[in-house]
Parts: structure tokens; sequence; C-alpha cells
């Protein structure tokens, strides 16, 4: 039985109210405006009143516009035949395809039991040194690229969904530039990978609140693939844009504000949406890598910040490279110990070297004279920027382990690296000694 | 007593508003009923004939005049034998056997006992017919892993009563009744080996509660010898994501001398706890010889799970904690993080439209949090034995920034402060608590004129270092720039500790003062270096030799050799021709 009202009491930003009964939390609606159909969700109930967000805005909308109560929460379809399919941030298809409409999954199901997750052990290599040797990345890692608008996050992202060694992708965009979705497109069909692809996709042009089920229907989607066993990488971009549909939302709605206009879960709700990030131990895993852009490249911004203490690490992006310092991996002390056994030690020890050159690059800026100490570490710190952290690098682990002693012997003695004796007796170049 | 009923007339997020007749209590708990499941809900605010509940689970689905039935009970959990090694979510639910029962996810609406009433405990009783008992009184054990488990009489019984029974030794269920106790107007109670406990109330059936003042060991050597916790005591860890916070926790819940630990991680990353739950039923002990697992509870409300529900679990924690203290155990309790709890608390105050304090934090927060820490203490209890409850928490605070409400009130409370810092942590100087910012106002074990000693030279070492980015090294004297180096020694040597090493990660007490003592040495030593760069390889070369020293285990013969090593270079450019 479906219900249909055609009386709408209030419209306030993307928000309407309608009066109804038997209507449940969350549920989902039709509103049909002379524009067209869009689906609304249930967002309060208070008697008899109910609030729905609209998902396609409410520009309009006419009070004696129909609301059809379709008695379900959000849906998504899922099946094999998604694989290779475009939707928009509804679960529309967005390319010519067929709708899909067989096999309709709830989405923002309950977590999973910590009690059933199994210790990430398994490293995915990009073949991107910044990555695999300092910050490698991990099956079911959660991870956010912070950067500010302008970087190259979006290529840096596709570069890794070409390069990881997954079964399959879910590409999520929230308020994605139109350019940007085809440069998607265009890599992964190029890389031959768009086959093994499900996009969802809200651009920039879509209404904002629609960006809000992106995350959603693309995790959902993600976790019965692997429930399948599949080992599934999902990509989501921008999650700032995410926040900010949440931010409109909460102020419509009068709530009290936390911090800059965000609402008070903030964390709550990015958490629901990352800890869904999880390797089962009969079947598949969630991988994701997010984007948060900053704005004004301040990470104590609430989004970074929130995000940071709810992802298992970040990257930094900042001029075209993943920065050492800040970027982090929480992950890679379960997988850096069965790589190979100077994995660790050349990982600290290059970074211990880099941040003491950069203390040495700002007195040389301020004019100091250089000691013979400061001259090694001026050489050792461009040496480590071109052929280290340059992101065009595209080497395996093991000869990125190599050019780190290569680096270290061509500026330093032994004991000025505090590398371990029996590493370096092991390791240390011989041309070089 | 009449159930009371009610009906759902608002809905919110995780808050629902029910309309009731009859009588209801704050922090009751009720059912809000939808198809098959019952949702567990807590009433936190009345007025008239609404109660405004949290619902501990996801709300989808509900709907306007659903059925809530209250119970009469305020939200409770179960003490009794079988509480050591369990992983339980913030309601006390025991997260393996709800596993086993649905599979990889969490069901709403499932609740399960969270005792094993299956099992037989060998029950040795101590009181005797005839005895005057009270809440809090003994009436036997049991053998509960390493541990002697008291069994108590409920602690909410505050009149004397007099044992009428008590069974014999010998096996028995936890529900089985051991004893039953009269009171003077003749209302006769049958006992079992457990009962429930509201969390939100503190036990306090002990004789005094006193200072703090035995330091307890970590084994982490920054916080032993320069921030010392003590049992009984509060302390706290604020610092940035990436700092390390929880890194430390885990190494603290590890390494720690307390009897039982209890983790709860509120909040936080699951992928973090399940670490804990995977590996710590593979370690051992050093000192029980037994599974560490055996020593540790685990209060997993992540972030993902209802917020409601993580509100809760640093009170099941604690309530935990004070129940084991009551045995004359020593507890520590790991609260990861205090932030995510008083966020929790922030949502909650929001849907109930409070007046908001500063950045939308409710105007109790400082109470709350001091109410929480002040569940710590070393106590005398009724029987004359001593117990504790040390609690440690992290904070998160926003932007790293600790001017924020969460870390200043819990800095009011506490009796040591653990601020990681970023630029450390960016450094790769772990762990990351800052030497000069961080206090605490317990005692070491270490001598406190060395450890003073040591303070100064970080102290002046640092502004050495500030002083040289200004005027760069060749305007620093050979003088200070040796007492730099003396700082950066202490630092990269005694300060930083390599947690993921098997030695290094944990130093005993014996080895902290032993190798404190040869590094306050080092500190005091007038060296014969004449110019930086001498200086500079001098130490780098030292350095290097004390960090290896530092991985060879203190029982190995290597020790001794490597320390002649060392000795024989200091020796080598002491000016002082005896050296140390």
């Amino acid at each position: 039985m479906q219900k249909v009202y055609n009386k709408i009491l209030s419209v306030s930003g993307n928000v309407i109210t309608v009066s109804a009964n038997d209507v449940s939390y969350e549920e989902l609606a039709e509103v049909t405006t002379q524009r067209g159909k869009s689906l609304a969700q249930v967002i309060k109930l208070e008697n008899d009143i109910v609030s729905l967000q609209v998902f396609a805005g409410s520009q309009g909308i006419a009070t004696n516009d129909e609301v059809r109560f379709l008695g379900n929460p959000m849906r998504v379809t899922f099946s094999d035949n998604m694989l290779g399919r475009i939707f928009n941030g509804s679960g529309v298809p967005r390319d010519r395809g067929p709708a899909l409409t067989e096999n309709m999954i709830e989405i923002a199901g309950p977590s999973v039991n910590p009690a059933k997750r199994i210790i990430p052990k398994r490293m995915i290599r990009t073949n991107i040194p910044m990555i695999d040797l300092f910050n490698s990345l991990v099956v079911s890692q959660k991870l956010p690229i912070f950067s500010v608008s302008g970087e190259p996050y979006n290529e840096l992202l596709a570069r890794i969904a070409l390069q990881a060694e997954v079964d399959m992708i879910v590409l999520g965009g929230i308020g994605l530039k139109y350019d940007q979705y085809m440069y998607f497109k265009n890599t992964l069909e190029e890389g031959g990978a768009l086959s093994r692809s499900i996009f969802f996709v809200h651009t920039a042009s879509d209404p904002i609140v629609e960006g809000l089920m992106v995350p959603d229907l693309c995790l959902a989607v993600a976790e019965r693939f692997a429930l399948k066993g599949k080992n599934v990488l999902v990509l989501l971009t921008d999650m700032t844009n995410f926040a900010d549909a949440l931010k409109e939302i909460a102020i419509t709605m009068e709530q009290v504000p936390s911090n800059r206009g965000y609402p008070g879960d903030l964390y709550s709700q990015l958490a629901a949406r990352y800890e869904k990030a999880v390797d089962f131990d009969t079947a598949g895993s969630v991988t994701i890598l997010a984007a948060t852009t900053m704005p004004g490249d301040d990470v104590t911004h609430p989004v970074p910040d929130n995000t940071g203490y709810i992802t298992e690490g970040q990257f930094y992006l900042r001029n075209g490279r993943i920065e050492p310092f800040g970027s982090l991996s929480r992950l890679k002390q379960q997988v850096n110990d069965k790589t190979r056994d100077d994995h660790r030690a050349i990982m600290d020890g290059l970074i211990q070297l880099y941040a003491q050159y950069n203390e040495t690059e700002e007195k040389r800026a301020m004019g100091f004279r250089m000691s013979e100490w400061d001259k090694k570490l001026l050489k050792y710190g461009k040496l480590f920027e071109s052929n280290m952290m340059d992101l065009s690098v595209n080497i395996a682990l093991e000869d990125a382990l190599d050019l780190g002693w290569k680096i270290l012997a061509e500026c330093f003695t032994p004991d000025e690296t505090r590398m371990k004796t029996d590493l370096v007796n092991k390791f240390w170049p011989e041309e070089a000694a | 007593m009449n159930k009371t009923k009610g009906t759902i007339v608002g809905i919110n997020g995780n808050m629902i508003s029910v309309a009731f007749d009859g009588n209801i209590i704050q922090n009751e708990v009720g059912y809000a009923i939808t198809g098959e499941d019952r949702l567990k809900s807590e009433v936190i605010k009345i007025q008239g004939n609404i109660a405004f509940m949290q619902v501990f689970e996801i709300t989808k689905g509900l709907k306007i005049g659903d059925n809530v039935e209250f119970t009469g009970e305020m939200l409770s959990v179960q003490l009794g034998p079988g509480i050591l090694g369990m992983v339980y979510d913030g309601l006390q639910n025991p997260l393996n056997e709800l596993a086993e029962l649905h599979g990889f996810f969490l069901k709403r609406g499932v609740i399960l006992d969270a005792l094993d009433f299956n099992k037989k405990w060998a029950f040795t009783p101590t009181a005797k017919k005839g005895n005057t008992v009270t809440g809090g009184s003994i009436l036997g054990h049991v053998k509960e892993g390493i541990f002697e488990h008291k069994i108590f009489v409920p602690f909410n019984y505050q009149e004397n009563f007099i044992v009428k029974s008590v069974v014999d030794k010998d096996s028995y269920k936890v529900d089985h009744v051991i004893a039953t106790i009269e009171n003077d107007k003749g209302d006769r109670l049958a006992l079992m080996m457990y009962f429930d406990w509201p969390v939100k109330i503190p036990i306090t059936n002990y004789r005094e509660k006193m200072v703090p003042k035995e330091p307890l060991v970590t084994q982490t050597r920054i916080i032993d010898t320069f921030f010392p916790v003590a049992r009984g005591g509060t302390y706290c860890i604020p610092g940035p994501f990436g700092a390390g916070k929880t890194v430390l926790q885990q190494v603290t819940s590890r390494f720690a001398e307390a009897d039982i630990v209890i983790i709860a991680a509120c909040g936080e990353r699951a992928g973090e706890v399940v670490e804990t739950l995977r590996e710590f039923p593979e370690i051992t002990d050093p000192r029980t010889g037994k599974s560490l697992m055996e020593r540790t509870i685990i209060i997993c409300n992540t972030s993902s799970m209802p917020v409601a529900a993580r509100e809760a679990s640093v009170y099941t924690a604690a309530t935990l904690g004070e129940y084991y203290r009551q045995m004359g155990l020593n507890v520590l309790l790991l609260a990861d993080s205090t932030s995510r709890w008083a966020q929790a608390m922030r949502e909650l105050s929001g849907r109930l439209e409070e007046i908001p304090g500063e950045e939308a934090f409710p105007a109790y927060l400082e109470s709350r949090i001091a109410q929480f820490y002040e569940r710590s203490g070393l106590v005398e209890l009724n029987d004359g034995k001593m117990g504790s409850l040390t609690i440690g928490g992290t904070v998160s605070p926003a932007g790293g920034n600790f001017e924020e409400p969460v870390t200043q009130s819990t800095l009011k409370v506490v009796g040591a402060f653990h601020g990681l810092s970023r630029d450390r942590s960016n450094a790769r100087r772990y762990p990351a608590i800052h030497p000069l910012e961080s206090w605490s106002k317990y005692k070491s074990f270490n001598q406190p004129k060395s450890i003073d000693d040591a303070r100064k030279i970080l102290f002046k070492g640092n502004e050495v270092h500030q002083m040289m980015l200004v005027v760069g090294e060749e305007g620093t004297s050979v003088e200070d720039y040796i007492i730099y180096l003396k700082s950066e020694f202490l630092d990269s040597v005694y300060l930083q500790q390599n947690s993921f090493d098997s030695v290094d990660g944990a130093t005993s007490p014996e080895r902290q003062k032993y190798v404190f003592n040869y590094v306050h040495d080092v500190l005091m030593t007038e060296f014969s270096l004449k110019e930086k760069n001498e200086a500079r390889n001098f130490f780098n070369k030292m350095r290097q030799l004390f960090i290896d020293w530092n991985y060879i285990d203190m029982k190995d013969e290597e020790f001794n050799r490597q320390e002649a090593v060392i000795t024989k270079l200091i020796e080598e450019n002491s000016s002082d021709a005896k050296g140390i």
C-alpha cells in the first residue's frame, strides 16, 4: 500500500514537511513536481509531521505537489551486471544502459562485529615509493588524501586504481567536476579497468543533497562484493563535499552547529562510512581511498580533522608530491616487517635525515654559513626529493629500498645515518664504501 | 511492580520522544519495539508525560505510534565470575558470542547475557551461618584464571544482614543460590554469584579512599622516569591524530604492571581493537606465564557502532574496574578516546535542544569528565586490603589544539599529563610525549635529583637549539653546542623507545634505574671536545652504540660487553681523566 499526500506544509532549504501517518524513520518518498520526479528521505518525525530531504533540491516544488511514500528505506541494486556501469547519486543509471531493479539491497546496513574482523596483513603494492616504502597501503585500510583544491588528487587516485592489485573498483564521486568524471572514465577505460569498475557519480551540477547517498551506495555494493570474495577498492572524491552537504541539511533542520557550522555528529557520520572498510576472514575485503580537500590548506578544519581521527593514516598531497611529514599509514607496521629486513630502518632513517635537511634548508635560506654536515644534508635532501619523492617515480618496493641505500651512501658515512650496524654491514652499497 | 508503557511521538536521529503513562525513572531502560526488534533505550530527560530516550541502536524503520516498554531498572551491567578475557560492546553484550550467533554483522536488537550461565565455578565459601554481613561483604570465592574472584553481597544493600545459610564447597552455575541472608525486619534474600549494578553509580563499599603513592610501572621510559603514573591515579594523553595515542595505550595495556587491564575502545577505529583482540591471546604475560587475555577485559564500542552505546561504554568500563578493585586488585582502565565519549554527549545534547556551551559541548561536560576520573582511586577495603583503579584516558582535541573544552576539563582533574606533539611524531621521535610540556604530580622510582638534572639539560638544550635556529651553528659556543648534543643524546637513547622491538619496547624498572644512572653520568660528564665537528661525531658514535645497547637483553652477556665499549669511548673523550 502506497500512501500519497498532496499538501506540503513547509519548504525550507532542501527540506519539506508533510502531515502523514504510519511513516517510518529514514523511509523513502517520491516527490512529483512539474520538473519531474525526485526521491526524498524521512529525516525527522514529530507526531504527524514528517520532514523529508529532497534529493533533487526544493526548487520548483509547489505546495500541492504529490508526495508518495514508498514504504522502504534507500536501496540499491546488486548484481554482476553493475560492472562497467555508471549511476547517479540516487542509484539511477546515468549511462545509456538499462535500469537495474533486481535484487535490491538496503544501504547503510549494520556495522561489522569487531570480533569478526581480522588483522590486515596483506600489502597493496602501488609502485609509488612514497606509498610502498614509507606508508604502505594495506588491504582493508581506509586512507584519505588531504590536499588543497588544484592538487592532482584525482590523478593520483586514478593511478592507484590502475596500478593497485585489487579485483574491482567502486568509484564514488561527490560534487565531482564533469571533466574530472570524464577523466576517471577515460583513464580507467584506457587502462582496461572500466569493465571491473562501478561508478556512482554525483557531479557538481547535480543537487547537493543527492551527493549524500553516494558513499552509502558505493559501500553497500562494495560490501556485498567483498562478501562474495572480491577485494574491492572504493575511491571517494571528494568527502569534503559530502560533509558540506551534511552541514547544509543540519543547518536547515536548525541543529546546533558545533564547529564552523558543521553538525555535532560529523565524526560519527564520517566514521559510519569509513568503518565499512574491512577484511572478512572467510571472504573478500573493502579498502577505501578518499580525497578530502582542505579548505585553505588547513588541516585543523573540521572535515580533515575529524577524518584524520577516523582513518588509518593519511596522505598529504602538496606541490604535486606526497609529503613525507604528516603522511602516515597506520597499518604499515602490519606489513613492512615482512617485505625486506631493512624496510623499516630505511623508512625511518631516510625520514629523520630529511627532517634535518629541512632545518638546514631553513638556516640556509636565512643566510647562515653551512657546516660540513649541513652541506651533506643539503646534498641528501636534493637527491631524496628528485629520486624518491617525485610522483612520476614508478618502481617496485625492492628497487626503492636499494635506491634509499644508494642515496645514503652517496651522502654520508654509515655512522652518520643512525642505522643499526648489522643492517649497514648487509646493505651498504659496496662501491661507495 | 507494574511496568510502564509508552508510545513513540517523535524520532530524531538516535533520540525518540515517548508519551508514557505511569511512573518512570531517570536513566531507566526501555525497549522500543519495531516488528521483531526490541531496541534498547535509556531515558535521559523527562518532561511532563514525555520521556526523551536515547536509542542504543539504529532507529531506521521506527514509526510514530510504536510501543515502548519500560523496565523499571537503570542501565546496568552484570557483575560476577567470567568477565575476564571477555570482549563486550558498550552495553556489555559479548561480541564473540554475538558473532557465533549472527555472523559478520552486528544484528540490531540482539541482547545476550554478559556472563556464561552454563559454566560451573568451583565455589569456596568463607562466610558462615550466623555471620553479620552487608553490601560488599565477601561470601566466598571462585577461581577465575589466575585470580581469586570474590563473591560479594550485592553492593546496594546498606543495612546489616545475618547469614542464614551458605552452600558447601562445590561447583555451581552463576545463578545458583549460594547463600540466604536476612535483615532484622525478617526480610530474607537469596543471593547468587552475580548481580546487576547501575553503571552510572560508583561503587563505594570501601573503608577509605587514600592518596595514590606507589608508581604504576608502564615500562615506557619517558613515562616511568619523567612523567610517572600512580596506582589509583589518573592521567591523560591528549594529542593530534597520528601522534601515537593509541599505540601508546596498546603498549601500556601490554606491559603495565597492573593485575587487570580494561581497555575501553570508545568511538575509535575497529581495526585497532582487532589487533588487541587477536594478539593478546597469543602473548604470554611474563609475570604470570599465562596469556595476556586472562587479565584483560575489552569494552569495544567503535566509531561506527551506535553513538548512545558509546556514551555508556566508559561507564561500563569504570564499573567493571571498580568491581575488580573491590577484590583487592590493581586495575588499570585505559579509555580511548574520551573525546569521542564527550562528542556522544554533544550529539545527544544537541538533539535535546539544550543550550550549548563552548564548541557546542553541553554545559555539564566538565562535571561529567570530573565524575568519570573520580571513579579512580586507591582504596582501603572493608577487610583492610588495598585495591586500586587507575584511569588513563586519551583525548583527541580538534585540530590538535589543547585549548579546547575536553582537554581543558580533563587537565583540571588528572594527576599526570602526557601531551603528544605533532612535531615530535613528524620527526619520528616516539613516544611523542613532549618532554618539556608534559607533567606529573606523582613520584618516579628514579632519583628526583637526577631527573631534575636531566630535565635541566633538556630545557637548556632546547634553548640552545632555538638560538641556533636564529644565529646559526657558528654563532653558538662549543659549550652550548655540547649541551645541545647532550639533550639530543638523552632524547635519542632514553626518551625515545622503539615500541615494536621485543627488547626496547619494554624497559623494566631495574633496567631503567641502571640505564638512567648511566645516562645521567654522561650528561654530567665534562668532555674534552674542542670543536663542534668533533663533538658531533663523538655524540653520533655514542648514540649509535647506546641505541644498539638498548636492543640487547639485560640478561645477555653482550649487554656488559656493549657497556664496556661505551664506557671506553666516554673515557677517551672525558676531560676528567677518570671518566665515569
